[in-house]
C-alpha cells in the first residue's frame, strides 16, 4: 500500500480521476518527467484540471494554478512577470497546459496575446480533438467527419463538417522560436521535443495528441496504438519548427485511414454504406497531403 | 487570517491524490509473468496512472491500489508477459 510520505509523492501522482486508458494522464506525466520540478504549471478548465485536482485533493506534485477556462495564457503571463519582479526568474520555468477547446475555440485570444507579447512561457495543448470533459461537444481541433454530440452523425449529417484548424501554423506565423507536435504513442520523441522546447527562451507551442478511449470510442488498451497510427496515417503528422522552420518530421511508412478509422466509435458512420466509402476517399486525401507537406514520407 | 483561509480552501498539498485508492474502478486486472519478464520498462513508461513501479533488478509490478485495469500495459508488452484476468472480488 503506498501511504503519502514526502518520498513517495512524485511530480504527477496516480490517484488521479482520469478514465481508464486516458492519454492524457501519461502525457502529462511524461512532460514532467521531462521539465523537472522547477516548473510552475497554469492549468486551463477542462480534463486534465478536473481529474487531478478533485478538491481538496490534487495529483500535482509541483506549483499549480487554475483560473478560468479562457485566460490561462493571461494568467501564466502574470506568473512570468512576478518570477521576474520578484528576482526569482532562474527559479522555475512557467507552463501553460489547455485542452484543445481551451487553445484553439476559447482560450485563442489570450494565447495569441502571449505570443505577440513574447512571453517566455511554454504553452501544452493537449489534443483530444473534443470537448471530452463536458460529454463530447466539437471543438476547433475535431477532425473531419468525426462524430461528436454537437456534430452528430445521422441521416442529414455524416459528422463534424470542418478539418481541424491548423493551430501550429498559426504558432509558426506569430514567430515563436519553437513549435512542435507529439503524441503519446512516442514517449521518447515527446520527451525529447519537452526538453528541447524548455532550451528556449520566449514563447513556444508544443501539441501533444492525446487519444480518449470515452470519446473516441476504441478500447481503454488501444491508446498508444490509436496514437501511432494517427501518425502512420498521417492524419496527426509529428514534427518539429525552430525558428519558423520545418526541422524534423516524423519517417514512418504510410499506412491506409481505414487501419486507424475502424476500431473508433465516433467514425463507424463511415463504413456503413457508400456515402460513407466517399467521406473516407476525402480523409486519405487530407492524410495524403500531411504526408507530402511534413515530408513524413515513407520509410526506405 | 486571509492567507490562512485560502490555505485550508484553495491550497491542496502535493500529492494528497494518493489517498483516492482508484484500483477499486477495475474490472480487469493485469497478471505478470515474471519468468517471462525482461524488465524493458515499457509498462511503466506507458502505464496511464503511473502505477507500475519497478527496476531492472526487480522487474515490474502494478501497484493494485491505483492500476484501473485500462490493459495498456499488456498491449504494450514486447513479450507479452502481461495478461488481463478478471477479477474476483
Amino acid at each position: 500500500m503506498t501511504t503519502q510520505t514526502a518520498e513517495n509523492v512524485k511530480l504527477f501522482n496516480s490517484g488521479h480521476t482520469a478514465c481508464a486508458g486516458c492519454g492524457l494522464a501519461l502525457a502529462a506525466r511524461l512532460v514532467l518527467q521531462a521539465t523537472g520540478p522547477k516548473v510552475i504549471v497554469v492549468n486551463a478548465t477542462g480534463c486534465l484540471e478536473v481529474f487531478t485536482t478533485r478538491s481538496p485533493q490534487t495529483a500535482w506534485g509541483i506549483p499549480w494554478i487554475h483560473s478560468l477556462f479562457e485566460n490561462q495564457a493571461a494568467v501564466a503571463t502574470g506568473v512570468e512577470a512576478a518570477l521576474r519582479a520578484l528576482g526569482r526568474g532562474d527559479e522555475a520555468r512557467v507552463i501553460a497546459w489547455g485542452g484543445d477547446g481551451a487553445s484553439a475555440d476559447i482560450g485563442f485570444g489570450g494565447i495569441s496575446g502571449m505570443w505577440e507579447r513574447y512571453d517566455d512561457v511554454l504553452y501544452i495543448c493537449y489534443d483530444n480533438e473534443a470537448y471530452m470533459n463536458t460529454g463530447i461537444q466539437r471543438s476547433g481541433l475535431t477532425p473531419f467527419k468525426g462524430h461528436t454530440s454537437t456534430s452528430p452523425a445521422g441521416k442529414a449529417s455524416l459528422g463534424n463538417m470542418k478539418q481541424k484548424k491548423n493551430i501550429p501554423a498559426i504558432a509558426v506565423a506569430h514567430g515563436l522560436p519553437y513549435v512542435a507536435t507529439a503524441t503519446v504513442g512516442y514517449p521518447k520523441d515527446l520527451e525529447r521535443k519537452v526538453k528541447k522546447a524548455m532550451e528556449f527562451k520566449g514563447p513556444r507551442y508544443l501539441q501533444i495528441l492525446v487519444p480518449c478511449p470515452l470519446g473516441w470510442g476504441h478500447a481503454t488498451s488501444d491508446t498508444i496504438s490509436m496514437s501511432k497510427l494517427a501518425v502512420e496515417t498521417g492524419l496527426n503528422p509529428i514534427f518539429e519548427y525552430v525558428d519558423g522552420k520545418l526541422a524534423t518530421a516524423m519517417t514512418v511508412k504510410q499506412k491506409p485511414v481505414e487501419e486507424y478509422l475502424k476500431p473508433q466509435a465516433r467514425f463507424k458512420h463511415l463504413f456503413r454504406d457508400a456515402a460513407g466509402a466517399e467521406q473516407i476517399k476525402l480523409i486519405q486525401e487530407i492524410a495524403n497531403s500531411n504526408f507530402a507537406k511534413f515530408k513524413v514520407e515513407a520509410a526506405k | 487570517m486571509v492567507a490562512k483561509r485560502a490555505k485550508n480552501i484553495l491550497i491542496g498539498n502535493p500529492g494528497t491524490s494518493l489517498a483516492n485508492k482508484t484500483g477499486s474502478w477495475r474490472v480487469f486486472m493485469p497478471v505478470y509473468d515474471k519468468t517471462k519478464c525482461t524488465a524493458c520498462g515499457m509498462c511503466a513508461m506507458l502505464c496511464p496512472d503511473g502505477c507500475i513501479h519497478g527496476d531492472k533488478a526487480k522487474k515490474y509490478d502494478p501497484d493494485y491500489d491505483y492500476c484501473k485495469g485500462c490493459g495498456v500495459c499488456a498491449k504494450v508488452c514486447p513479450v507479452k508477459c502481461i495478461t488481463m484476468k478478471e477479477e474476483q472480488k
